[in-house]
C-alpha cells in the first residue's frame, strides 16, 4: 500500500471497477491495479526532497508507489503536480484521475519490465501503423478531410526529422523505410527512461508517433493533437451527431491523458537553472 | 511552434483551474506559488508557455471528465425498486410463507 506507517488493520480492498487495467497475475486478478476509489484518509500534501529526488507526503506518512518502493520524481515541478492531483481529491481519491501519479508509478515500478531498448523499439512499431499514415478512400469528404488535416504534420515529421514517411490507402498501412525507422530510435535513444516512459504512453494513447512527436517537439497543442487523431470520430460526429456520455468523456480521457503524458515528458527532460532574483533594498 | 494563443490568458485560466481543485486555500497550496513564482527561469518563455497551456489542458480536462463520470457513469446500477418503478410497477410486499 502507498504510505510507509500502516494502520494496524487491514484497510478492505475496494473491487476494481472498470476503470484501469494492468498485467494480470497468476491467479487470474489484476496484479497491479490498485482500488479505483477510497476514502481520503490525509489532511495535507507537502512535498519534500529527499536523497532520491523529491518526494510527497500526505500528513506525515511519504507517499509509496504500488509496489512499495518510496515515490520520488526527479523534478520539483513534476512533484509539485502530483501533490496538487492528491491535494485535488475530496472525499474520495479517484485514482484513474490522477494521471500524473500513475505515470511516476509506472517509472518507479516498470511493471511491464522492460528496458529502454524494448520501450523505443515498441514506439518506432507504432509508425507502421501510425494513424495519420492510414488513409480512406471512402467517403470522399472524409478523405479530403484526412488530406487536409494530416498532410501538413506528415510533411512537417518529414522536414523535421529529415525521413521519408508517406501514407497509404492499402490495408498494409504505409512502407516505411528502414532508414527511417533508424532516424526514430536514435532520436528516441536521447531522451531518459522516464521521459521515454512518457513518450510511449502518449504514442499508444493517441496511436500515433508523429502525432506524438509533433506534440512533443511543441509544434501542435494538445487539443490539436487529440482532435487530429480523433479526426475520423470528429468526422462522424459532425455527420450523425454527438452522444456526450461517449464523445464527450472519450474526448475528455484522451485529452487529459494526452496532457499528462506530454508534461510528464517535459518535466522529465528538461533542465533548467533556477536564478534568485537578487532582493533590492 | 504551437497556436497559443496570449500567455496572460493561459495564465489567467490555469489560476482559475488550480483554485477550482484546491478550494479555499489554493494561494498557499505548492502549484499556485509555482506559478506566480518570482524566480527567474533560465528557459525560453513559449516553452514555459505550451507548459503552462499544456498543464491547463490537463486540469480542464480532469475536471470535465470527471463531471461527465458522476453524471453518466456514477449512478451504479438501479435497485429491483427503481427498475420496477421505471415502468410503474410496485414489487410486492412479503410473499406469503416460504416453502
Amino acid at each position: 500500500l502507498w504510505w510507509a506507517h500502516s494502520p494496524p488493520t487491514r484497510l478492505p480492498r475496494l473491487p476494481p471497477a472498470a476503470a484501469g487495467s494492468g498485467p494480470v497475475g497468476p491467479c487470474g486478478r489484476r496484479a497491479y491495479a490498485p482500488p479505483a476509489e477510497r476514502k481520503r484518509f490525509y489532511q495535507n500534501v507537502s512535498i519534500s526532497q529527499g536523497e532520491g529526488g523529491f518526494e510527497i507526503n500526505l500528513d506525515h506518512r511519504k507517499l509509496k508507489t504500488p509496489q512499495a518502493k518510496l515515490f520520488t520524481v526527479p523534478s520539483e515541478a513534476l512533484a509539485i503536480a502530483v501533490a496538487t492531483e492528491w491535494d485535488s481529491q475530496k472525499d474520495t481519491i479517484k485514482f484513474y484521475t490522477m494521471h500524473l501519479t500513475t505515470l511516476c508509478n509506472t517509472a518507479l515500478d516498470n511493471p511491464t519490465q522492460r528496458n529502454k531498448t524494448q520501450l523505443i523499439r515498441a514506439a518506432v512499431k507504432f509508425l507502421e501503423t501510425d494513424t495519420v499514415c492510414y488513409r480512406v478512400e471512402e467517403p470522399p469528404a472524409l478523405a479530403e478531410l484526412q488530406k487536409n488535416e494530416w498532410d501538413p504534420v506528415v510533411a512537417w515529421a518529414e522536414k523535421r526529422y529529415n525521413v521519408t514517411i508517406g501514407s497509404s490507402t492499402s490495408i498494409l498501412g504505409p512502407n516505411i523505410p528502414a532508414s527511417t525507422k533508424d532516424t526514430f530510435v536514435s532520436h528516441l535513444a536521447s531522451y531518459n527512461m522516464w521521459a521515454l516512459q512518457g513518450i510511449e504512453f502518449v504514442i499508444t494513447q493517441l496511436k500515433s508517433l508523429i502525432l506524438s512527436m509533433s506534440l512533443i517537439d511543441r509544434h501542435i497543442t494538445v487539443e490539436k493533437a487529440v482532435l487530429l487523431s480523433r479526426l475520423e470520430e470528429e468526422y462522424q460526429i459532425r455527420r450523425w451527431g454527438n452522444v456526450e456520455w461517449a464523445h464527450d468523456y472519450d474526448l475528455c480521457e484522451l485529452r487529459a491523458r494526452t496532457a499528462a503524458g506530454t508534461l510528464f515528458v517535459h518535466l522529465c527532460s528538461e533542465s533548467s537553472t533556477v536564478k534568485h532574483k537578487l532582493l533590492q533594498d | 511552434m504551437a497556436a497559443l494563443g496570449a500567455p496572460l490568458r493561459t495564465l489567467r485560466a490555469l489560476l482559475r483551474e488550480l483554485r477550482h481543485a484546491a478550494g479555499r486555500s489554493y494561494r498557499d497550496s505548492p502549484a499556485y506559488r509555482h506559478v506566480v513564482t518570482s524566480e527567474k527561469l533560465c528557459r525560453a518563455q513559449q516553452e514555459l508557455h505550451f507548459q503552462a497551456a499544456t498543464y491547463l489542458c490537463l486540469l480542464r480536462s480532469v475536471r470535465e471528465h470527471e463531471a461527465l463520470h458522476r453524471e453518466y457513469h456514477g449512478k451504479g446500477e438501479r435497485s429491483p425498486q427503481e427498475v420496477a418503478g421505471l415502468v410503474g410497477f410496485r414489487l410486492p410486499q412479503q410473499p406469503g410463507g416460504k416453502g
